[in-house]
């Protein structure tokens, strides 16, 4: 387990690091001059070579690349050239959006997932497996933000169940806050939903033919009975792996998803940012989804190991 | 997914020994069948949409927008614009084609190679393997986001950004399947007989592994095409006058409560594409897996 542990903890340093080069060579790479734009057009040369010292531009690119390293850990993203807002107060301000539609989506996704996959065991070759298995089929063809407008102009507009837009901080109003991050977090749930109600569904039917499940049928515990003690906790283990691997299609899920209810979050601050070429903001959010992505990953797998003993034992391959 | 081992002799024939039997899998597939004729029908519908379509599609009529599906003239409505519903959604299909077509290029031509050395050679793996981390680190919509800050969205850079992000998953496919391969007699038969690393990947490897990367090809289109909707729904995607179907929901979507249809359709298109391809890959899957000869 502890070299396991390690091998996976120096996998996620690298990656981090080669991630990180990726970045800031991505972002020499926007058109354009960031000493020019901040000095003007007007500048002197001799003025223009002062805002290019003062920024750092003429250093060495590897002493630029450890001012960004440290930039970053020290939270200094530097500030919005549209806006001249702290790229960090733009943040603090958008990221808690994102977070709680993400966590509700995800609360969602495993609550629907797992019960149709249950659903879908419980009931082969009979009708309630044919209703969980379509709904898998149209939550991985139907593209997500499709389903979004379709919400809106149904649930939201003509039957008037949800709002069909807007915000309210969860922290100061919680049950209006959730409310209104219902229907988004359902439209950016089910494609999630449908990939562990498939997961859930085989690792159901596998645990099922099992042996240890045979021995327990024939001792007398009921169908249901074993179902949900040896068939739900096997696929607890699927769930989170799904989970984890998923992240990044629900990273991208967020922003358009924020996008077609008009969230204020993480995904319109990033769009904002591209359409006005506000590099700061670019390189902040890239680097923040980034690196969250691989932690997230490592505490997956992490966690993956705790509950699957195979793993642990297999070491790090 | 595994093809059965084949002799030394007709080891550069992977697909063809099976064909019969893997015509006759698919043939006895009923929602194979479905997937295959949905198939054939969009790619025809993007391919002859220059023949198939009434209008151009950015030819406007201002005088009649906003008109409902089976108005005279125009079978699916029109837009904000007047402009043909059904001429845009066939030119879109094209476009959603086009970009899974080139992404899935992309991820093939770069994912192979790269998975036939990582499954081949342990060293390789090492620094591949820290590669395919690398870029399973950046989201498809972040290396999307990368690339139009860079160079400004186009249809090119959608295509680039979905095919980097399915490199990962198919260099996994090939380097497994390599894995597999290279443990058969046949390979250790070319081995003793002196024939060099290049020569067993690309004449006894390659060929056997290529089920599995035509089956993960069926699994990139329907991501790639949903993925180019959603970036050209961003505005990060497609660039207007070309019609995409990402386009057209964004589009539909601020006028949404006066013509609800016009995106209704470009939404059913999208579904229609990626249903046929996961109903077709599926089906491919089980005609290509030898333990499945029992299915009916």
């Amino acid at each position: 387990m502890g070299r396991y542990l390690l091998t996976r903890l120096w996998q996620s340093v690298v990656t981090l690091v080669l991630a990180s080069l990726v970045v800031f060579i991505g972002v020499r790479q926007l058109p354009g001059d960031p000493a020019l734009a901040m000095a003007g057009e007007e500048a002197t040369p001799e003025q223009l070579a002062a805002v290019r010292a003062d920024m750092g531009l003429d250093q060495p690119l590897v002493t630029q690349y450890l001012a960004f390293v440290r930039n970053t850990f020290s939270g200094d993203f530097g500030e919005s050239t549209r806006t001249g807002t702290p790229v960090t107060e733009l943040i603090a301000t958008t990221l808690p959006v994102t977070l709680w539609l993400s966590a509700y989506a995800i609360v969602v996704a495993i609550v629907i997932g797992i019960l149709f996959g249950v659903i879908a065991e419980r009931f082969r070759g009979r009708w309630p497996e044919w209703v969980a298995n379509a709904f898998a089929l149209v939550g991985l063809s139907v593209p997500n933000f499709w389903l979004g407008i379709l919400a809106i102009l149904y649930l939201a507009v003509t039957l008037g169940w949800f709002p069909a837009s807007g915000y309210v901080d969860v922290l100061s109003d919680p049950l209006r806050g959730l409310y209104y991050l219902t229907l988004p977090a359902l439209i950016l749930g089910t494609g999630l939903a449908a990939v562990i109600m498939r997961q859930t569904r085989a690792s159901m039917i596998e645990t099922m033919t099992t042996d240890y499940v045979r021995t327990a049928r024939a001792k007398g515990l009921g169908r249901g009975r074993v179902l949900v003690r040896y068939g739900l906790r096997n696929s607890l283990i699927v769930v989170v792996t799904i989970v984890g691997l998923q992240l990044g299609g629900l990273i991208s899920g967020a922003v358009v998803t924020e996008r077609i209810f008009a969230l204020p979050g993480f995904g319109k601050l990033t769009l904002d940012a591209v359409f006005t070429r506000d590099y700061p903001v670019i390189q902040a959010v890239v680097l923040i989804i980034t690196v969250s992505y691989i932690l997230i990953n490592l505490a997956v797998d992490i966690l993956y190991s705790v509950v699957n003993p195979k793993i642990r034992v297999g070491g790090a391959n | 997914m595994a093809v059965e081992t084949l002799p030394p002799k007709a080891g550069g024939a992977g697909l063809g020994s099976g064909r019969g039997r893997i015509l006759s899998s698919l043939r006895h597939n009923p929602l194979g069948i479905t997937g295959g004729i949905m198939l054939v029908a969009v790619v025809l519908a993007g391919l002859l949409a220059p023949l198939l379509a009434p209008y151009s599609p950015s030819e406007v009529h201002f005088d009649t927008p906003f008109q409902r599906p089976l108005t005279e003239g125009f079978p699916l409505g029109t837009d904000d614009l007047g402009r043909d519903i059904l001429s845009r959604l066939l030119f879109g299909i094209q476009t959603s084609l086009q970009v899974g077509v080139l992404s899935v290029l992309l991820a093939v031509v770069i994912g192979t190679p790269l998975g036939l050395l990582a499954g081949y050679s342990r060293g390789f793996d090492a620094v591949i393997s820290r590669l395919t981390d690398v870029t399973l680190a950046f989201p498809f919509l972040i290396i999307a986001v990368g690339l139009a800050a860079i160079s400004g969205p186009s249809l090119g850079n959608a295509a680039i950004a979905l095919g980097i992000a399915q490199i990962p998953t198919m260099i996994r496919v090939v380097r497994g399947e390599t894995l597999r391969i290279k443990e058969s007699d046949f390979v250790l038969g070319a081995r003793t007989m002196d024939a060099s690393p290049t020569w067993i990947m690309l004449r006894h490897v390659l060929p056997n592994a290529t089920s599995a990367i035509i089956v993960q090809a069926t699994v990139i289109m329907p991501v790639a095409v949903i993925g180019e909707a959603l970036l050209s729904f961003l505005g990060l995607g497609i660039q207007p006058p070309t019609p995409s179907l990402g386009i057209m929901l964004s589009d539909a979507q601020q006028y949404i409560f006066r013509a609800p249809s016009a995106a209704i359709f470009p939404g059913i298109a999208i579904a229609l594409i990626c249903l046929a391809f996961n109903l077709f890959g599926d089906a491919l899957r089980d005609a290509f897996d030898p333990t499945n000869t029992t299915r009916k």
